[in-house]
């Protein structure tokens, strides 16, 4: 009635071969783990990509700034006596000139001296009355840190007891210091943000497994090992990883880009020094990647930790 | 070549217990050799199915020893399990299929597991429907199936792989005679190929048309030997056996 069976197939290999691509993807409807993910990954990612380049852009800006003034300094001489003022100017600036610390150095006018103090004195004749200080802008060599500044400030002391060096670095510390307390800031909102995602992404697995369930056991129980069960979850949230990495890089760099037109359109040079370059923009095309990374590694975390449980 | 080494299976003073329950299998010891046939019979809530899932290697024991394949089970890092569930067929006595997949790809599943090439695998999977019968139903979903068609399924991804070792529960509970005869035709011609076969059953007629097997019988959670299938050299049935 019957005929003989179909000849059945030499024995397959039985390594413990890898299960991938499209036909493990199937494994999985495809509905379960997508709902929410990808929009989460794009708006964990958008925001990302909005701190980091504030982060670069504060970094930048900072950076300018410090190379701008770094290796800048004023000497500033306070004496009544005009005449005794101008020799002690004199005789600092031939000192200094010999100094291999100062590369640079420039007599500053008296008049152009007048005009820096102008808004805080007014002008007329009565404040001619006022001694202005004489002032000497240095170039010191690259070297040259606080420590030597001061040392040099006691050897002119010795020609004017009044002198006094100004490092231009010292009154920009303040400002320095708040761009880093941002930049902090910043960071520390991609930490959390990161750590935001991990626990969406944990969710989403853990809930993918629980609906699920009935297929992982079938296929554990025909001899699918942990590694190939998890790597059809890694394929399945990798692909909304991408696609939601991709959509949060398009939309945070899209505000990144709305942002410095505006400010370009201030016209600051504070502004144009926080620009981005081109090395900025390509970490920040890195967020994404990351976020794949970071996502398909809790995923298989997840799905393994899980598996271990059953036999 | 002595009893243990050409055993495929060997259970030493096994007991299963779920929860805290009483035990639901005590003391059972038996060894299966390679290319035998063996039923299990017992009647309902006997354990068939807890023996069984100790065997395809779904359930640890709560005691007792496990040898397959010459390898202590119990003490097997668990990252070899798969290994050796790839070297084993099993039909459910649920029959278990993928509900979101075809026919076909339940059926192919133990291949693609196994990493069998999809170029590979077409052929031998056809084959095997149309022996069963669903050729035609190929890409049905097992939700559409009847009992009897998603029965045969699961036989047909049991013995797609040609597995050493064939473990089958109550695998004809759902198809006319007909069709149970020509089920266990393919598991005889499986066990030519030299494939352990073990099917659980309460079905005598069925345990008749197989007059080379060998019986074990299970009563409320004990093992015993009406055939002396469990001796060793194991002792043929004597066909039209009544247990
Ligand atoms: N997961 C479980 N948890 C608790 N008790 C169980 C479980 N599975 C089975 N049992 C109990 O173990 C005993 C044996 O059940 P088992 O399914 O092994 O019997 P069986 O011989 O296969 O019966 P049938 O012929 O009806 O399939 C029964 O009393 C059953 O209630
Ligand atoms: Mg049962």
């Amino acid at each position: 009635m019957t005929g003989k069976p179909p000849t059945l197939g030499r024995a397959v290999d039985r390594g413990l071969a890898p299960f991938r691509g499209r036909r493990a993807a199937s494994l999985l409807p495809r509905t379960r783990l997508g709902g929410p993910v990808p929009w989460v990954i794009a708006i964990m990612v958008a925001l990302c990509v909005l701190a980091a380049g504030g982060a670069l852009a504060l970094s930048n800006l900072a950076a300018s700034a410090r190379g701008d003034l770094a290796g800048s300094a004023t000497v500033q001489i306070i004496e009544a006596d005009n005449d005794l003022r101008a020799e002690q100017a004199r005789r600092i600036a031939g000192l200094l000139r010999e100094d291999p610390a100062v590369t640079g150095l420039r007599m500053v006018p008296e008049s152009e001296v007048a005009a820096l103090l102008e808004p805080w004195l007014g002008s007329g004749e009565a404040v001619d009355a006022v001694p202005l200080p004489a002032l000497i802008d240095l170039e010191l060599a690259a070297e040259v840190d606080e420590d030597a500044l001061a040392e040099l400030e006691t050897r002119i002391a010795a020609y004017a007891p009044s002198a006094r060096i100004d490092s231009q670095e010292t009154w920009l510390a303040p400002v320095l210091d708040a761009l880093r307390t941002l930049q902090f800031m910043a960071l520390s909102l991609i930490g959390l943000l990161a750590f935001a995602g991990v626990a969406a992404v944990w969710l989403a697995a853990r809930n993918a497994l629980g609906g699920n369930r009935d297929t992982i056991e079938i296929v554990h129980l025909l001899g699918g090992s942990d590694a190939q069960i998890a790597s059809v979850f890694q394929r399945s949230i990798l692909l909304d990883a991408i696609a939601g990495g991709l959509l949060g890089l398009v939309l945070g760099a899209g505000a990144i880009a709305l942002l410095a037109n505006r400010f370009a359109a201030l016209d600051s040079g504070m502004v144009a020094a926080g620009s981005l370059s081109a090395i900025d923009w390509v970490i920040l095309a890195m967020v994404p990647l990351f976020a794949v990374v970071i996502a398909v590694y809790t995923a298989r975390m997840t799905v393994l930790a899980s598996l271990r449980k059953m036999l | 070549m002595s009893a243990k080494e050409s055993a495929i299976v060997q259970f030493d003073n096994v007991g299963l217990r779920y929860g805290t329950e009483r035990e639901v299998l005590s003391n059972i010891s038996f060894t299966l050799f390679p290319g035998r046939f063996y039923f299990l019979t017992g009647a309902s809530g006997a354990g068939k199915t807890s023996l069984l899932k100790l065997l395809y290697l779904a359930q640890r024991p709560s005691r007792g020893g496990m040898r397959m394949f010459g390898t202590d089970v119990i003490t097997m890092p668990r990252d070899e399990l798969p290994g050796f569930r790839r070297r084993m067929g099993v039909v459910f006595q649920d029959f278990r299929l993928v509900d979101h997949l075809s026919a076909f790809d339940n059926v192919a599943l133990p291949l693609r597991v196994s990493g069998v090439r999809e170029r590979d695998l077409a052929g031998p999977v056809n084959d095997m429907l149309d022996w069963v019968g669903l050729g035609h139903r190929a890409d049905a979903r097992p939700a559409t199936l009847s009992g009897g068609e998603q029965q045969r399924v699961a036989i047909a991804r049991a013995v797609i792989a040609r597995p050493e070792i064939l473990v089958a529960d109550e695998p004809t509970g759902n198809v006319d005679p007909e069709m149970a005869l020509k089920l266990i035709r393919l598991f005889e011609a499986l066990n030519r190929l030299g494939t352990t076969v073990v099917v659980a059953t309460h079905d005598y007629q069925l345990i008749r048309k197989v007059p080379e097997s060998l019986i074990m019988r299970l009563d409320k959670g004990t093992l015993s030997d009406p055939t002396g299938a469990l001796r060793y050299p194991p002792k043929r049935a004597p066909s039209g056996v009544e247990a």
